[in-house]
């Protein structure tokens, strides 16, 4: 039985496709590479690239898990108070502990257990807000981001919480050493991305998010339990929250009402750069990665030159965020 | 090209050698094609024929790569995007283009919103809108939401919109694919009232009876060639058929072949209750086909989706091979060897925006993890498999599903349906907008498959597929079986004499025999 005609549906040119969707952030990446060197022989230098890239793991990680929730049709506003609120709590505990442990490893421990725990518990509270209560992601995470906002200002005082110095001293390491002269948060960034890339791809779970935001009817249909996949989404971005504070805390030893302040923009900005469609359905991790890159290097490039006000760097962000969209939009609406 | 009775006008649109070609990829060749006034034209043609391809160029949504459009004897370039429905020539496509909030009137006005000063002038937009559906002797309020309206009510809508435009040349994109019987005959009455007001209607169909009915002349469109263009009372269904195809369709059903009688119960259903539907009660055996019948709206999915788990269940009991169960989610009804395949395979069926690949194995991931991750070339050689075996058509796997035509979509959601390997299939609709021929090659393995001993329930609101398939028949009527039909009481009749309440089974012994 040889009946229905082979489909005669238009394909797009497969050049193009290629161009812009798939390596239009890497080809961004690259003009800004060549840009800094140009500008600036400093640039390629070990320690500016280790200090870009330090600096951009905060934003990285936390912009790995916006990308599995928004790849499954959800958002999360609330990141950038969350890692306030966790920074705060763990510096708050921390200390408490101090009397009872003393100086030492295990207080950090401690801390980052009970940072990890919070992330875990704030996820928690916005994907059964978002799914078993069926509210928007948009209203819950807009309500938790102030929760979690004011609740910071609130342990603090107002002011600003300090961790002891001298378990800030114990911890400082974190943040400043590294292994084979790669800091460590750009090795827990690394391993996050390739654990986050592997998940999105190899993986039922990843499969599924995808499938979710394409068409939450569909995987519905599809034995898929859409719930509890979302769930995971929030939980996963919570504890990579708290991971990305783990990391932050003995940078500044700090926690205060400014904490964290418009990170959620920036994770957002950096995963729609990176090729996830906002509205979901299609994610890869490794473009959230570049897009990471890209905007801390925006930021650096203006440092290191002196044409230019470096006042600027959130107008050339916002540029490139626009820029990415319009480079990645369907060439045609049918 | 021989020609129908109707007097010869002069045609109000026209196409002359129009080709059309995506790419490098030809969708047309040199198609002449014209509609006179007062006329109903129909086109037919397989998936992929080109028929959508040649209506858009009608309605200037896309331009054609060769050719000119004649309108009132002027050659003309129609401007793109709907806006020649300003000229007089509105396209009502088949999924239709109405904003879900809106009111009926303000659907009708949408974008040409009558105004006193800088205000909308809801009140007269309101009268007219009524007027309009006055006209058409349509029942509907136009303070209700579009939400609210049935499908039949919202089509009914986009004529009245056509209309209060002044449409000249009304094309329709299969108006009929989603329309109960009772339904069709009301738009028919429809597009009869307003030829006989002068307009022109091309009208795209996969059933030849409506085209019978209907038509004054009918396209036949093959391969993006015309194949003719004939005055429907010289032809029948066959010779529609077969120019479609081009080779003769023996036997579009295949042999029945009566399940034992001893075959084993292997799905039970006993005095369900679910929204919508309420004391469904019937056997499903090993090896049978079971039809379910019934208008539109009669609950023929409510019962399927309370089976499987989609939907709650207020009361009754299902038994799955003797045993009683209780399916919540999908998950554990495909996990027992229990498949729903549904009717919407654009909303509910198929990822649009991913290739075949993902699609095919989505609802059975599980079978394709290696050490916790999945495995590509275990997903590649399904897909190859499936390929084969369901005769799915598409020259690059990576393709978008959404771009791939229905018949091949419907093949595919076939496919990851039977994934699962299941024991019994639920297939609702399944060959609704697809042509004659994949339609065939559908009942074919829908038949193969009641051969091996699996079970198969098939909801169709064609009669001929319910007959044509079915060793049994569940007729519903609103929410309720109205009646079961076997052997030679499986006729068109009967089923319709349940299916509108003339006729109706008066004991449960007799239903859930």
């Amino acid at each position: 039985m040889s009946v229905s005609a082979p489909d005669i549906a238009p394909k797009t040119k497969p050049g193009l496709k290629l161009d812009l969707k798939t390596v239009g952030p890497l080809v961004a990446l690259a003009l800004l590479v060549l840009l800094g060197i140009s500008l600036n022989e400093n640039f390629l230098s070990y320690n500016n690239l280790t200090n870009v890239l330090a600096r951009s793991s905060f934003i990285g990680i936390i912009a790995i898990g916006a990308t599995f929730v928004i790849t499954a049709g959800g958002l999360d506003l609330s990141v950038g108070s969350m890692a306030a609120v966790i920074a705060g709590v763990m510096i708050m505990v921390m200390n408490w502990l101090i009397p009872t442990f003393g100086v030492s490893w295990s207080v950090v421990l401690a801390g980052m257990a009970a940072g990890i725990l919070l992330g875990g518990v704030a996820g928690v509270g916005n994907g059964l807000m978002i799914t078993r209560g069926r509210i928007e992601a948009f209203i819950v995470t807009l309500g938790t981001m102030g929760i979690f906002r004011s609740l910071v200002t609130f342990l603090a005082n107002g002011g600003t919480l300090s961790l002891n110095f001298q378990v800030a001293d114990v911890y400082r390491p974190v943040y400043y050493d590294g292994l084979l002269g790669i800091p460590y948060p750009i090795l827990v960034f690394a391993l996050v991305a390739i654990g986050g890339e592997l998940i999105m791809r190899r993986t039922a779970f990843g499969r599924h998010c995808a499938a979710i935001g394409s068409n939450e009817q569909v995987a519905r249909y599809s034995s898929i339990n859409v719930d509890n996949v979302r769930l995971i989404t929030y939980i996963l971005q919570g504890v990579l929250v708290a991971v990305a504070v783990l990391l932050y805390v003995p940078r500044l030893g700090s926690a205060s009402s400014t904490t964290g302040v418009l990170w959620e923009l920036e994770a957002i900005a950096a995963v729609i750069i990176g090729g996830t469609t906002l509205k979901g359905g299609y994610g890869r991790v490794w473009g959230t990665v570049v897009g990471v890159i890209i905007l801390g290097l925006i930021g650096n490039i203006l440092n290191l030159q002196s044409f230019i006000s470096p006042y600027l760097n959130g107008a050339f962000q916002g540029v490139i965020i626009i820029l990415a969209v319009l480079l990645q939009r369907p060439r045609r609406a049918s | 090209m021989s020609d129908g009775t109707s007097a010869p006008m002069q045609p109000v649109l026209a196409a002359h050698r129009i080709s059309k070609s995506f790419g490098e990829i030809p969708v047309l060749f040199s198609i002449d094609f014209d509609i006179r006034p007062g006329e109903v034209h129909a086109i037919i043609g397989e998936n992929g024929a080109g028929k959508s391809t040649l209506i858009k160029i009608l309605s200037g949504i896309e331009q054609p790569t060769s050719g000119t459009i004649t309108y009132d004897g002027q050659t003309i370039v129609l401007p793109a995007d709907g806006k020649a429905e300003a000229m007089g020539i509105v396209l009502i496509h088949q999924e239709l283009n109405l904003a879900e909030h809106l009111t009926v009137a303000d659907s009708i006005f949408l974008g040409r919103e009558l105004k006193r000063g800088p205000f909308l002038d809801t009140s007269e937009m309101r009268r007219r809108a009524s007027a309009v559906m006055e006209t058409l002797h349509v029942r509907v309020d136009p303070n209700a939401r579009i939400s609210s309206l049935s499908v039949a009510d919202k089509q009914m809508v986009e004529i009245a919109k056509a209309i209060s435009r002044d449409a000249r040349v009304l094309i329709m994109d299969e108006p009929t694919a989603v329309l109960s019987v009772g339904e069709t005959q009301t738009l028919f009455e429809q597009i009869r009232r307003l030829t006989a007001r002068g307009v022109a209607v091309v009208f795209i169909s996969h059933k030849l009876d409506e085209i019978m009915e209907l038509a004054d002349r009918v396209t036949v469109l093959r391969d993006g060639q015309l194949i003719a263009t004939v005055g429907t009372q010289s032809l029948t269904p066959d010779s529609i058929a077969q120019m479609m195809v081009g080779r003769e369709l023996s036997n579009l059903y295949p042999p029945k072949h009566e399940p034992d009688v001893d075959a084993p119960v292997v799905l039970s259903v006993n005095k369900l209750d679910a929204p919508t539907v309420r004391n469904i009660s019937f056997d499903l055996r090993r090896g049978e086909i079971l039809g379910f019948a019934g208008l539109i709206g009669s609950g023929r999915t409510a019962v399927a989706e309370a089976i499987v788990g989609l939907a709650p269940r207020s009361a009754g009991e299902i038994r799955l091979n003797g045993k009683v169960v209780e399916f919540t989610r999908v998950a554990q009804s495909v996990e027992a060897g229990l498949a729903y395949m549904t009717k919407d395979r654009k909303g509910k069926g198929l990822l649009l925006n991913m290739g075949l690949r993902p699609n095919l194995t989505l609802l059975t991931l599980d079978k394709h993890l290696r050490a916790g991750f999945l495995d590509p070339a275990s997903e590649e050689r399904a897909l190859e498999r499936a390929t084969r075996r369901f005769d799915i058509r598409a020259r690059d796997p990576s393709v978008a599903v959404g771009r791939l035509s229905g018949g091949n979509q419907q093949k595919l959601m076939l496919g990851k349906t039977m994934e699962s390997e299941p024991d019994i299939i639920i297939m609702d609709e399944p060959t609704r907008g697809i042509d004659v021929g994949t339609k065939q090659q559908i009942y074919h393995i829908i038949a193969a498959l009641a051969a091996e001993g699996k079970s198969v329930i098939v909801i169709s609101s064609e009669l001929q597929e319910v007959i044509g398939l079915s060793h049994r028949v569940v007729v519903m009527r609103n929410g309720q079986i109205a009646g079961v039909l076997e052997g030679a009481e499986i006729t068109e009749e009967e089923i319709m004499r349940y299916a509108a309440g003339i006729k109706q089974s008066g004991h449960d012994e007799r239903i859930s025999a």
